[in-house]
Formats: structure tokens, C-alpha cells, sequence
């Protein structure tokens, strides 16, 4: 017990240190280094969500782009000005019972999290029974699937233009504060029952049930969870950058969490959070790689795509490197891909 | 012109559109086939195959026939480097570990694409021998619509030879089968594994190709969605199966096609039809229409 009392100490004084630097960062920094931290803590949220389910679970679910665009044009059409509206649906006009609706930002998000969960349920009821490769490919597809919805939807979502205007509600503590919440979560869930459970079902899914656990149950609710803070991230993404259109939200974008998630370690709540603000600042610092810089005397080429192409090799050599230890197993039974 | 002529239309562009998909789906199987592995990334190398041809018949003096035969094999080489880069060390890995490898992979190819060849879209060079319309009794169609089914059935007997009446390929078979007891029988693993890469691409390739005479717009993300298709098409047929590949390939585009030109007003969703097939397959029949309907060992 005084271990977990410690390790709580321990979190109290990162959170107070957390949050006194976040104060002065808002306080000193320029608009684009807030900017960064904002969305570094939307990617913690995201990478923690994505590692709820993929990680702790063992469930390798691609869908997360689907969640986020979902959260994304709830909280956008929630919060956008009925002004703005009109303004957006000029090709076609707004369904009528989303055309008077503006609330907080508060309820925003949390409608953002509980249709994406809603829609976690839908989807993972049927699918979560697949598994390891064939349930990666089908919630790859359900967020295709969404997105293609998205832009079809001209009168729900305004198509293939996209919303535009949606109000900047989101600023560091928002963003932060989600995170945090996030965390504790995480944290709590896996320390209690649930928890054990999720990792039962990942270290053998017939001896977790042969132990009485509700598998369904289980995978559904890993699943509903980690959709819901995708939707919330997604959200805060929205109204942080304040336009959002269906491309946006593409694999690349699930692509980028799984770095954060493989990068940080699979099932490991301080690797992701740390390798989320590591991969976000690295995402921008690596710019150049992309864009030409001027120095006055020489000009440096940029080539675009250089900067992915880096993070495409990072993640392949982690992978490498790591190879078994990918997963923190409690024993190292696992059939490898050349086996079953 | 009449509703029946039209319709024919509609079927040839299905074929024609279904036989690509095949093509490429026969890469994806024969890898899951012998190594369970979803390859992600051989949407990227269909890409490469493009690419290299457009290359090829641009900017060197090969005659563009040769181009259409070098450069599937030179695509089919990388093949076989992707595997042994990205899949070789993590063969005794768990799955979910080479799968992410497979993500990486993909998209160090397209991004690759980006760097060397560019975000800008490039126009394929067809040669105009393929690329001329024909009437046919009133449907004008063109030419290269029948070339593709014809050509593809060419590459499937071919393929069908080799994996029948071949010592290698019979060795791929025992392996897909049993692959522990085959590499107990004195099969050289690396080197079919290697020659299954090299082949799946190179099919790839020869689709990509007669893709780009189809569709001649080339763009470095080119073979997300053809690949994400084809991979539906191989598990429709039932993963691992070759000739279920095929049929997978051909029912999932005359589907496609035919959706949209029965149903105008789904045009938009013509990207989602194929992943409703999807979960609907795996839902119903998860080890596919001509899938042995092997039970998950404990």
C-alpha cells in the first residue's frame, strides 16, 4: 500500500509541476508554441485512448480517425454560431434541427464523446469478435466508411468543403485538462477490475473467460471507452484549428497516434504520455525537412514528405529493435505470425 | 443507345476494373497465404510499379513494350527487399508486431513516393496502341477495356502453371498448408518467401500498369485505395486462396461499377462499397466464399 501511496504522491507533484509550467508556458510563449502544446496534450488523450484499446486490451483497432471526425463535427456543429451556419451550408442548407442549435463547449465535448462511444458500441459489437489483422482491417474500414459518409452528408456536415469558423474554445487548459483527466482514467481503470480483466482477455482470451470473465462485455466497453476520448480529442482538435473537412481525418491520422502508442510502448500509460508531446514537438521541429528555409545567404531545398518518410523509418526501427518486447507481457507465450 | 448495350458497357468496365483488382489481390493472398501477414504495403508497391513505367517509358530509350516487362520485375525486386527490410526480423515476432512493421512500411513507400516523384499528379504515357475507341455494334468502348481481362487471364495461367506444375511452387503450397512441417521437409523458407514476394509484386506491377492506361493519373497515394480494395477482394474470396482471389476480385468490381450505374445517387459512396462487403463477409463467412473455414488453434 505505501507504494501506491508513493507513486500517487509522485503523480500529485508532476500534475502541480505540470500545471505550473503549463501556466507559465501560456503566460511567455508565442501563439505557435501554444499552439504545439495544445495539440500535444489532444495527442496525449488520443494516444492514451488508442493505447486503452490496442495495448491494455490487445485489441488492434485502426478506427480512430473515424472517432475523431466524428467528435470533430459534433463539437463543430454545436458550437458554430448560427450565423456562421448559414454562412457554411451556402450549397445546401443545414437539416433543420441542426440549424438553431449553439451550446457550450462544455456540453459540446462531452456530446462529442458520448455519440463517438455510442458509435464505438455500434461498430464494436459486431467486429470485436474478429481478431489481431482482420479487426485492424475492419475498423480501418468503418473509418473509411465514416468519412466517406462525411462527405456525402451535404445538408449534415457540409460535404467535401468542409465547416469553417468553428469557434476557438480550445486553449491549453482545455487541452491539458482533458489529458489529464484522461490519465487518471487510464490509470484507474487499469488498476482496478476492469483493468485486470482488459489484460486477462489480452494475455489469453480463453483462459479469461474460462476464469469467468464476460469477453463481449469486456471488448465493448475497452472499445466504447477508447472511442469516447477520441471523439473528445477530436473535438478539441476541431475547435482548435477551427476548420475541419472528411480528409482530414484519413489513416494518416490513426497512423500518427499508432507512432505515439508504439513509440511509448504498448500498455504503457507514462511512455505515452511522454512519447505524445515528444512526437508532437518532433512533428513540427521536423518542418524544415519539408519546407525550404532562407538564411539570408543560402537557401535550403526542403523536399515535402521527407519529414514522414523520417517518422515511417523511426517506426519500423522501434519496431525492429524492440521485436517481441513490442507488448509488456506478463509471460512470453504469444504465437508468432509464422505459427498459427 | 439501348439499355442492353449500355448494360454490356457497364460489365466490360466491371470485368476490366475487377481483373486489377485481382491482380493485386493474388499478391495479398499468397503473402497471407505462407505468412499470415496482412502486407500492407502492397498498395504502395502497385504504386511503385507505376511509377517505374512511367519513368521507363519517359526517360530512357527502352521501347515502351520492354518498359511494360522490366519494370514489374525490377517492382518485384523491391518486393522481395521490403521483406527482407521490414518482415524478415520480426518473423518470430507476434503478429500484431510485424503488422505495425507492414503500417510503417506503407507508408515509408508512399512518403518515399512523395519525396522522389511528387505530390503533383503525372499523366501516364499510354501508348496509342492501347488507347483508341472502338464501336461494337453501337457501344463504343475502349480498346483497352478487353485488353485487360485478356492479358490478366494470360497472367493467371501462367500463375496457375507455375503454382501446379512447378517444384517451388510446390513448395509454396506445402508451406501455406503446414508451415512448420514444410520447413522441417528441407524447403529453403527464405528463398519462397523471397520468390512470393517477387511474384505478388510483380503482378502488382502488371495491374498497376494497365491501371494507368485505365486511369492515367498518377499520384504517390495512388495505391491506398486500389490496395485497400484488393486486400477486401482476397478476404471476399477467402484469404490465402488464390483463386478466390480472383473471384473476389472480379465480384468486387463489376459490384462496384454496377452500383454505380444502377444506383446514380450512391456515386459518392462508391469508396465505402467496398468496405460494407467487407464487414459484411466478415461478419457472415470470416474465412471468405471459397476460405477452407479453418477454426483460430488454441
Amino acid at each position: 500500500m505505501r507504494d501506491k501511496q508513493r507513486t500517487d504522491l509522485a503523480a500529485l507533484l508532476a500534475l502541480v509541476c505540470a500545471v505550473v509550467a503549463l501556466f507559465l508556458a501560456n503566460k511567455y510563449l508565442d501563439d505557435y508554441k501554444i499552439r504545439i502544446i495544445n495539440l500535444s496534450g489532444i495527442y496525449v488523450t488520443l494516444g492514451l485512448s488508442m493505447n486503452l484499446i490496442n495495448g491494455f486490451t490487445g485489441l488492434f483497432s485502426l478506427g480512430h480517425a473515424g472517432f475523431m471526425a466524428v467528435g470533430a463535427y459534433t463539437v463543430a456543429l454545436l458550437t458554430m454560431p448560427i450565423s456562421m451556419k448559414e454562412m457554411n451550408f451556402f450549397f445546401q442548407p443545414i437539416v433543420p434541427w441542426l440549424a438553431n442549435v449553439e451550446v457550450g463547449f462544455l456540453p459540446a465535448l462531452l456530446a462529442a464523446g458520448l455519440i463517438s462511444a455510442f458509435l464505438g458500441v455500434l461498430i464494436g459489437a459486431p467486429v470485436l469478435r474478429l481478431r489481431d489483422d482482420y479487426l485492424a482491417i475492419a475498423t480501418l474500414g468503418f473509418a473509411e466508411i465514416i468519412r466517406v459518409v462525411f462527405t456525402n452528408t451535404q445538408s449534415l456536415t457540409n460535404g467535401a468543403l468542409g465547416l469553417k469558423g468553428i469557434p476557438n474554445y480550445t486553449n491549453i487548459w482545455w487541452s491539458w485538462g482533458v489529458a489529464f483527466i484522461t490519465v487518471w482514467f487510464v490509470t484507474s481503470l487499469i488498476r482496478g477490475s476492469y483493468g485486470k480483466a482488459f489484460m486477462a482477455i489480452r494475455e489469453d482470451e480463453v483462459a479469461a473467460q474460462a476464469m469467468g470473465i464476460n469477453l463481449f462485455k469486456h471488448k465493448v466497453m475497452s472499445f466504447a471507452f477508447a472511442s469516447f476520448f477520441a471523439g473528445v480529442a477530436g473535438g478539441l482538435l476541431a475547435s482548435l484549428l477551427g476548420t475541419i473537412d472528411p480528409n482530414m481525418f484519413r489513416i494518416t491520422l490513426t497512423f500518427n497516434i499508432l507512432l505515439i502508442v508504439v513509440l511509448g510502448g504498448l500498455s504503457r500509460i507514462t511512455g505515452t504520455v511522454i512519447s505524445a508531446v515528444v512526437v508532437t514537438v518532433m512533428m513540427e521541429a521536423l518542418r524544415f525537412l519539408d519546407e525550404s528555409i532562407n538564411l539570408g545567404f543560402i537557401e535550403i531545398k526542403g523536399v515535402p514528405g521527407m519529414r514522414m518518410v523520417v517518422f515511417s523509418i523511426i517506426l519500423i526501427l522501434v519496431v525492429i529493435v524492440r521485436k517481441a518486447g513490442l507488448m509488456t507481457r506478463l509471460k512470453g507465450r504469444e504465437s508468432s505470425y509464422a505459427e498459427n | 443507345m439501348g439499355s442492353i448495350s449500355l448494360f454490356l458497357q457497364h460489365l466490360a468496365n466491371g470485368i476490366s476494373l475487377g481483373s486489377l483488382y485481382a491482380l493485386i489481390a493474388i499478391g495479398y493472398t499468397m503473402v497471407y497465404g505462407i505468412l499470415r501477414l496482412i502486407n500492407f504495403a502492397h498498395g504502395d508497391i502497385f504504386m511503385l510499379g507505376v511509377y517505374l513505367t512511367y519513368f521507363g517509358v519517359l526517360y530512357t530509350s527502352i521501347p515502351w513494350w520492354l518498359v511494360f516487362a522490366i519494370a514489374p520485375a525490377v517492382t518485384g525486386l523491391v518486393g522481395i527487399l521490403l521483406e527482407a527490410v521490414a518482415y524478415k526480423p520480426l518473423r518470430e515476432s507476434p503478429r500484431i508486431t510485424i503488422l505495425i512493421s507492414a503500417i510503417g512500411a506503407s507508408f515509408l513507400l508512399q512518403n518515399l513516393g512523395i519525396v522522389f516523384f511528387g505530390g503533383r499528379p503525372r499523366a501516364f504515357p499510354v501508348p496509342r496502341i492501347l488507347n483508341h475507341v472502338v464501336k461494337v455494334r453501337g457501344v463504343s468502348i475502349n480498346v483497352i477495356t478487353f485488353i485487360i481481362p485478356v492479358v490478366t487471364i494470360l497472367l493467371l495461367i501462367g500463375l496457375s502453371y507455375f503454382i501446379t506444375k512447378t517444384k517451388t511452387g510446390l513448395a509454396m503450397r506445402a508451406l501455406s498448408r503446414d508451415y512448420e512441417t514444410a520447413s522441417l521437409m528441407g524447403i529453403d523458407i527464405n528463398r519462397i518467401i523471397s520468390i512470393t514476394f517477387f511474384m505478388g509484386s510483380f503482378l502488382a506491377a502488371m495491374g498497376g500498369i494497365m491501371w494507368g492506361a485505365r486511369y492515367p493519373q498518377l499520384m504517390p497515394l495512388m495505391g491506398v485505395m486500389p490496395g485497400l480494395k484488393s486486400f477486401i477482394a482476397a478476404v471476399v474470396g477467402g484469404i490465402g486462396n488464390i483463386a478466390g482471389a480472383v473471384v473476389g476480385g472480379f465480384l468486387l468490381g463489376l459490384g462496384e461499377i454496377m452500383l454505380v450505374a444502377l444506383l446514380p445517387r450512391l456515386t459518392g459512396y462508391r469508396d465505402a462499397f467496398a468496405f460494407v462487403v467487407l464487414i459484411i463477409i466478415l461478419l457472415v463467412k470470416p474465412s471468405g466464399l471459397m476460405g477452407s473455414g479453418q477454426t483460430e488453434k488454441v
